[in-house]
């Protein structure tokens, strides 16, 4: 798997951490919300660099109260179909205040890459072969009709300040 | 009407480009099928059973002489010469190419028009009463609120991948034309105990497979927290929607499994969190969007025209007069319905030639504008009293004076088996065959006012659920059946027919609906609708003629 941000192909620093894997101290774990949930306070305490994904099924709600402690979030995306992550996202950004890097995983294609950065992610791991394309990939829309937490100006304040 | 500024016409020349690309990846092989397809459909095209089909949005069903001239000649260029007018204030053309989609979207946004998301699991085009802003029943113009809708559900970044389709009508009146109370979310404009104007809020009502009828989960919402409400409710709706079972992803079984008033607990806990200056509609913008549909200026009119009292005496204009024209709100002036519906031919669909005419008429007759009816009908809304003669005769030459408003041969029906790929069975020619049954005049008058609705599946594109008669293609060893509901309503007295017992053989069908309305005439009161003797009788009467005591 390749990991964007920014229109790039980056490294990825962090590694996904299966339930029966060892955590060991020095990575940059990405665990599951049964992982956390189940996890003792040596990892809820440790300073160390800790990232949670949640499935569809697994609403933001479930990790508010420990979201501090957390610098990643990854939503999966179990088909491009499925779209619960797109809400989970805006909650988590727009909500909760979540400033960490947002992680889109799963079936990531470009043709939502748009929609996912209007709804807060900042980091998209995409197959290998498709990662060259999904960099390279501009919006084409530039009118916005919702005003989301991205930044984006939407249309109704561009009226405003025109008129 | 609304007019597209610079940011609304921006939006949608980008649209078809970046559709035209993704139809080139198509083609050239670098998307599959399965990826293109969710993409496609969020451009409202379709693969029937013969070609491809693009749905096309008519925003609250109005249109102006441009775009309708606009949708003749893609009739003409791009399809077989003519289009259909579906149940949502849309027109479907059936024979469209792939290589040719864009330049049909390209020909559209020059227009003002468009496609997106009139199919897929989105937000659909937002549909309202066809006599917004000419009904004297009306608190306000509901396309306001529509065109508000259409801007916000445009393009949405968290609600393009939802659990389902999802449809929302508006209307400013009392009286209901837009079957508010089977839509996913219907939203009435009322006035509280101060007068001031709000909205009424309706949830989880549908059609399909599982008929419901919507819960009021707000009663008063006021104008400004509209889109902070819609926004939750949708939230609500994405995150806990059911996404396992197709037939089981709409809001209304969220709604039902939830208990409303669960779902209201969910809906409002999220819309506190929403409500704020980014969803908040202020006055300004209010106006601005109210001001598009500011209504026109009418002439001073005596209230009753002496000419068209005077043309009435003429027996074949005054039926169609009697049926086919509506009052105004508007001194002066009358409402045309322009039925779709001629004996013989396909409900909703109209060719290039009438609606080219059509658009001149409306040019010359009704201010420029005209508009479609979930009835799968057209409407010139403007009509001075004094020129409704002339316009019969227009009319009368394009084919499209058919003098059956609301009457027994204006039935709805859906594509059925003769396009659409879902169907289980024929509408049209069941239609037709109701409408040769019933062609006389005077038989259709004695009869009056009742709505027969046909579905060719159960995804009941053809509102059978709400037909005061309604009838349901069914798929019985291969063999096209057809079950009979009696009782629906689609109005503000909302109901789901009840069947009346085994389906009947195609062949059967128009026999047993001569028994129904035979029924009905032995049992009515004076000048009592069908519907209504349906709801004082009941179904024991028509059940025992149909198939016999036992």
């Amino acid at each position: 798997m390749a990991l964007i941000r920014e229109g790039a192909i980056v490294p990825d620093t962090w590694q996904n951490i299966a339930d029966d894997q060892e955590l060991d101290c020095t990575q940059r774990a990405i665990i599951t919300l049964a992982r956390w949930q189940s996890a003792g306070d040596d990892l809820r305490t440790t300073n160390r660099a800790l990232g949670i994904r949640l499935r569809g099924d697994q609403h933001p709600a479930a990790i508010v109260a420990d979201l501090g402690r957390f610098d990643l979030v990854a939503l999966e995306f179990a088909k491009f179909t499925d779209g619960r992550a797109f809400s989970h996202a805006r909650t988590l950004r727009e909500r909760y205040g979540f400033t960490g890097e947002l992680r889109a995983v799963g079936e990531v294609l470009r043709d939502q890459l748009l929609f996912m950065l209007r709804c807060g992610f900042d980091s998209f791991e995409v197959a290998d072969s498709s990662a060259a394309t999904f960099a390279a990939t501009t919006p084409k829309i530039s009118v916005f009709y919702q005003a989301t937490g991205d930044g984006r100006v939407p249309v109704r304040a561009l009226r405003n300040t025109r008129a | 009407m609304y007019r597209y500024d610079a940011f609304d016409q921006t939006l949608v020349d980008e649209r078809v480009e970046q559709f035209r690309d993704q139809v080139a990846r198509r083609l050239s092989g670098a998307l599959s099928e399965d990826q293109f397809r969710p993409l496609r459909l969020l451009n409202g095209l379709y693969l029937q059973l013969h070609a491809y089909m693009l749905r096309v949005a008519i925003p609250y069903g109005t249109l102006s002489s441009r775009q309708l001239r606009t949708l003749a000649h893609i009739a003409r260029t791009f399809d077989r010469g003519y289009g259909h007018f579906t149940t949502r204030q849309n027109i479907q053309f059936n024979w469209v190419r792939l290589d040719q989609a864009a330049d049909i979207l390209a020909a559209l946004a020059s227009v003002e028009m468009h496609a997106i998301q009139t199919s897929g699991n989105t937000i659909r085009n937002v549909t309202a009463d066809h006599l917004a802003g000419v009904a004297a029943d009306e608190i306000e113009d509901p396309r306001i609120y529509a065109e508000i809708i259409r801007q916000w559900s445009t393009l949405h970044p968290e609600f393009s991948f939802l659990p389902r389709k999802f449809k929302i009508a508006v209307t400013g009146a009392a009286r209901d034309r837009t079957a508010l109370k089977v839509h996913d979310i219907g939203i009435q404009v009322v006035r509280d105990a101060a007068g001031e104007a709000g909205f009424s809020v309706l949830v989880g009502g549908g059609q399909g497979r599982t008929p419901m009828i919507g819960h009021v989960i707000r009663p008063f919402l006021p104008k400004a927290d509209l889109l902070a409400y819609l926004e939750a409710i949708l939230r609500v709706y994405n995150e806990f929607g059911r996404r396992d079972n197709l037939y089981k992803a709409r809001i209304k079984i969220l709604v039902q499994t939830l208990g409303p008033a669960a779902f209201t607990a969910m809906v409002e806990e999220q819309w506190q969190a929403l409500r704020g200056p980014a969803l908040a509609l202020p006055d300004e913008e209010l106006a601005r969007i109210a001001a598009h549909f500011a209504p026109p200026t009418y002439a001073r009119l005596p209230a009753a025209s002496a000419a068209l009292a005077a043309a009435r005496a003429e027996p074949v204009f005054e039926r169609w007069c009697r049926h086919n024209l509506l009052p105004h709100k508007q001194p002066g002036y009358a409402i045309a319905t322009i039925s779709l519906k001629p004996e013989g031919g396909v409900p909703g669909d109209a060719t290039a030639a009438q609606l080219e005419a059509l658009a001149d008429l409306a040019e010359r007759w009704s201010l420029d504008e005209v508009r479609v009816s979930h009835e799968q009908n057209l409407v010139l809304p403007h009509v001075r009293q004094d020129d409704v003669p002339a316009l019969w005769r227009e009319l009368r030459a394009h084919g499209l004076a058919t003098p059956n408003a609301g009457l027994i041969t204006d039935i709805i029906a859906c594509p059925g088996l003769d396009y659409c790929n879902l169907a289980n069975a024929r509408s049209i020619p069941i239609a037709q065959q109701i409408q040769r049954r019933f062609a006389n005049r005077e038989r259709q008058e004695e009869i009056g006012a009742i709505k027969i609705k046909i579905s060719g599946c159960i995804n009941a594109c053809g509102h059978h659920h709400v037909g005061h008669i309604g009838i349901l293609g069914v798929d019985k060893k291969g063999a096209e059946f057809y079950q009979i509901t009696l009782g629906g309503d689609g109005s503000e007295r909302a109901a789901l027919g009840e069947i009346t017992g085994r389906a009947f053989a195609a062949a059967e069908v128009v026999d047993a609906i001569d028994t129904i309305i035979d029924t009905y005439l032995g049992a009515r009161r004076h000048g009592e609708a069908f519907i209504d003797t349906y709801r004082r009788v009941g179904m024991v009467p028509f059940k025992e003629a149909l198939y016999g005591a036992h």
